[in-house]
């Protein structure tokens, strides 16, 4: 069952071409890659999906429903949560809550509640907090949830960005380098998390990253990008030995 | 003659006279458009002070021709010297320190900046507007075909193109001009280039303020009076010049400038004076809304 | 359920700090303890707190620099006097009108602005401000610039003491409630928080609505108590002397603005003779606050029931 199914998608900047026939699809559960050289265009995919760019052409179909020139909030409250590849945490705010932000679109009570201070205003916010907790509890980010989220260390700072896209509750999360700046060990940690999130929360994944021992490790199938356009696709085995790939990678072959 | 051609003759006329105090008018706004786009081209700085320094330019042409004698050229000269070492200083103690801030920081002290010009004045001069005595510029006015001209015009249209051209042959001639034209495209490229960037930008600061000084002389010139406030409304219409030509272009705030001064002055002719004020509020939120770039602006998608 | 019962004590201490405060002041008026001089700066004070919270909802918490406060400010005035000295309506109908109609300008202008960004989101707001005094300015049914004289004195201690009151505590429950943390995440990271679901630009109009109609209701109270308004008085320097009281008591912090609006307030009564000095004094703050302290006095901490208890109770 295919979860979103990107068709003929193409977005120029200026006149520079940034994606151009881009064909991609996601069955439900699929832990997929995105990788290519610096520039090929991944995070400007990621853009289009989640609404930050209207794409030139093309369409984008959701589960079921064509997401193209929607706004981004309306994206998100379709299903889909992201993560950055430079981290936007919001810096002032504390760690929890960042994650309580993702509960916002589904709030319980309104305004009226809000300003007069009704017993809903007061459920709420309860129910907002301990689900809020309970994502921290998994991430373990909790013992530093009155902490603010820009004296976190990078590492921590990762995993709350994580944190706080699961807490919109999505069918589709999309992560953007969720392993830079990490080192060996905790890439495999990440790993393990990616792999645990995936299965418990019943999510289709889709990510960027550099560190090919995370994609090869985990993903199931892989899309490789290079000026805008995919010039592979297939199983990481297949992928690994991909000629072009391997140009697109180290650049043309010096005789 | 018979009535009918006589009508047309004056329509004309009418039109023509308004289009010469347009003209008049657009030039002074274009110079100080001109120091408004500059310095947000390479910036991205509103300089809220620049009305400002306009002012304090066209105190310094009053000064220098009551108290010094001179004539109106080397007022101009003064003033412009006078200008530019202000808004050199301006940006190294309030702008400077906070460059790498948000831009919204940038505009209060912009604004602070403003305010502190405009009061520092009122405190050591007196709000009072001060009056250029009658022999400094004897008004004469020239006949042209039916047309009105006075040597006024004829002064701030000359001075103000030839200043133009100058500018025009620094940005395009000078590695001056070339090293401001690459840190508004690509500061850090531009570093990378072995260009100053500090001194590069100090030089922004001082021609635009110079344009702005010239600009004061002028306005002092045309109303025969100097006040410590007479910067701001101007300021801010020069302000609508520039976005309306685009903000960050040279070329667009040349535009903006001469256009805006000709609406103004057929609104005001034509219309009521009661909103000449108004045109410019109009102008800048109708372009704020409908397209920010300005008219020579272009609407390139930015990357991010 | 002691953590229960200690909210409520405090609570109850709270109400009681208030109406200690409310009752000392009235009794000072009408003993006839404190004279005019200081029942008009009274009076200023209490608007201007009202004028400061309000700007911070939008510029603090929202993150979005607004320059055309008195602009609202203005509308409020100019409909709650047509209410009261024109339709002869009982003034709390001329604070209702106050109201709506400054929230309603604050929609109207809002929506169109608050798509633009940062610096030129700010110069559209300041020409805002300007039509709409540029507009009373003309309109012949208000006396265009001589402005309305002649206002009877409605606004009393209980009323602005109520309308300061009802200010700080929308303000304050709006923000410590989760549409009080989408606001601020507007601020934080625009991108991010679209993202994370939340309609940016509706947030941000609700922020500058909400404000807009507390600038209104300190508007009437202003117009009320000082018998004359003209466009003049709501130009661009009025917004710029709220904007100095937000941006000394800490973009951010309702606390700091508060004490900003008072210490302005005072330090307003003190150079009254020397008006230089004071907006050169203003134009520092703004430069010295921005390069040096750009958290204002405040920053964004708060003084809350939680410091509080610190304070008295020693705990850490």
């Amino acid at each position: 069952m295919s979860i979103i199914e990107i068709k003929n998608l193409a977005k120029s900047f200026g006149g520079l071409s940034a994606v151009l026939n881009f064909n991609f699809r996601l069955d439900e559960n699929e832990l997929v890659g995105l990788i290519g050289p610096n520039g090929a265009g991944k995070t400007t995919v990621f853009n289009l999906i989640t609404g930050v760019y209207k794409p030139d052409q093309g369409s984008i179909i959701f589960d079921g429903e064509e997401i193209v020139g929607r706004p981004p909030y309306n994206i998100c409250a379709r299903g889909i949560a992201r993560t950055f590849q430079n981290i936007r945490l919001f810096n002032d705010l504390s760690v929890l809550d960042n994650v309580k932000i993702a509960a916002h679109k589904d709030v319980s009570y309104g305004l009226l509640s809000t300003i007069f201070r009704a017993p809903a205003f007061f459920r709420g916010e309860k129910q907002i907090e301990q689900e809020s907790l309970k994502y921290l509890e998994i991430f373990k980010l909790a013992d530093k949830k009155d902490e603010l989220a820009r004296n976190l260390p990078y590492g921590e700072q990762r995993r709350l960005e994580i944190a706080r896209a699961l807490a919109t509750g999505p069918k589709l999360l999309i992560l953007d380098e969720p392993a830079a700046g990490m080192n060996p060990q905790e890439t495999k940690d990440l790993m393990n998390l990616i792999e645990w999130i995936r299965s418990d929360f019943n999510l289709t994944i889709l990510l960027i990253e550099h560190d090919m021992s995370l994609v090869m490790g985990v993903c199931e199938r892989i899309y490789v990008l290079d000026y805008g356009q995919i010039i592979a696709h297939g199983k990481p085995e297949e992928i690994r030995n991909n000629k072009q790939v391997i140009q697109a990678y180290l650049g043309e072959e010096v005789e | 003659m018979p009535l009918p051609l006589l009508k047309e003759v004056a329509i004309m006329l009418e039109f023509s006279q308004q289009l010469i105090n347009g003209l008049s008018l657009g030039a002074i706004y274009a110079l100080i458009a001109l120091g408004y786009t500059m310095v947000y081209g390479i910036i991205l700085l509103i300089n809220f002070a620049h009305g400002d320094i306009m002012m304090v330019g066209a105190f310094v042409g009053f000064y220098s021709i009551t108290l010094l004698g001179s004539n109106i050229v080397a007022a101009m000269i003064f003033a412009m010297i006078a200008c530019a070492i202000l808004g050199v200083v301006i940006e190294k103690i309030a702008y400077r320190p906070l460059r790498n801030s948000t831009r919204i920081a940038a505009l209060i002290t912009a604004i602070g900046m403003s305010l502190f010009l405009e009061y520092a004045t009122i405190f050591l001069l007196g709000p009072q507007q001060k009056v250029f005595p009658q022999s400094a510029f004897p008004l004469q006015q020239y006949e042209i075909m039916g047309l009105l001209i006075t040597n006024k015009d004829i002064f701030i249209i000359v001075s103000a193109v030839v200043l133009m051209i100058i500018l025009q042959f620094i940005i395009k001639q000078t590695k001056t001009g070339k090293a401001m034209r690459a840190v508004s495209v690509d500061r850090e490229a531009a570093v990378l280039m072995g260009i100053s960037v500090d001194k590069t930008i100090s030089i922004t600061f001082a021609i635009g303020s110079a344009l702005a000084a010239a600009a004061g002389v002028m306005i002092g010139v045309y109303y025969n009076t100097v006040n410590p406030l007479m910067g701001i409304i101007p300021g801010l219409k020069a302000f609508v010049a520039a976005v309306l030509g685009g903000i960050g272009l040279i070329p667009g705030a040349m535009v903006g400038g001469f256009v805006l001064g000709i609406l103004e002055t057929f609104v005001s002719g034509y219309g009521s004076s009661l909103y000449r004020d108004a045109v410019a509020f109009g102008v800048l939120i109708l372009i704020l809304l409908i397209k920010p770039t300005g008219l020579l602006g272009k609407n390139t998608g930015e990357k991010v | 359920m002691q953590e229960k019962k200690r909210n409520w004590l405090s609570f109850g201490g709270e109400v009681l700090i208030l109406a200690a405060i409310f009752t000392i002041v009235q009794y000072a008026i009408t003993a006839g303890l404190l004279n005019q001089y200081y029942q008009i700066n009274l009076a200023s004070m209490v608007i201007n707190i009202i004028l400061a919270v309000s700007l911070n909802l939008i510029n603090g918490f929202t993150g979005q620099l607004s320059l055309g406060h008195a602009g609202f400010m203005a509308v409020g005035a100019y409909a709650s006097v047509i209410m009261t000295n024109m339709l002869g309506y009982p003034f709390i109908a001329g604070l209702l009108m106050a109201c709506l109609a400054a929230a309603l300008a604050g929609f109207i202008i809002g929506v169109p602005t608050l798509r633009l960004k940062g610096d030129y989101l700010a110069i559209a707001t300041l020409a805002f401000g300007e039509v709409i005094r540029v507009v009373l300015q003309n309109i012949d049914a208000v006396n265009g610039p001589a402005g309305i004289v002649g206002i009877s004195r409605l606004t009393t201690w209980p009323w602005l003491f109520g309308a300061m009151l009802l200010t700080i505590l929308v303000v304050v429950n709006l923000v410590n409630s989760s549409y009080g943390r989408a606001i601020i995440s507007v601020r934080e990271d625009e991108i991010a928080s679209e993202l994370m679901g939340i309609n940016t630009t509706s947030y941000k109009v609700l922020a500058f609505v909400f404000g807009a109609m507390f600038a209104g209701l300190a508007g009437a109270l202003y117009a009320h108590y000082f018998y004359i308004i003209k466009p003049e008085t709501f130009n661009f320097l009025k917004s710029f002397d709220i904007l100095v009281m937000v941006v000394l008591g800490g973009l951010g912090s309702t606390t700091g603005a508060v004490i900003a609006a008072m210490f302005i307030t005072v330090l307003t009564a003190v150079l009254q003779s020397f008006p230089a000095i004071r907006m050169i004094l203003y134009a520092l703050t703004l430069i010295i606050v921005m390069i040096y302290r750009p958290q204002g006095l405040m920053g964004n901490r708060e003084l809350s029931r939680q410091t509080f208890g610190r304070i008295w109770g020693g705990r850490k």
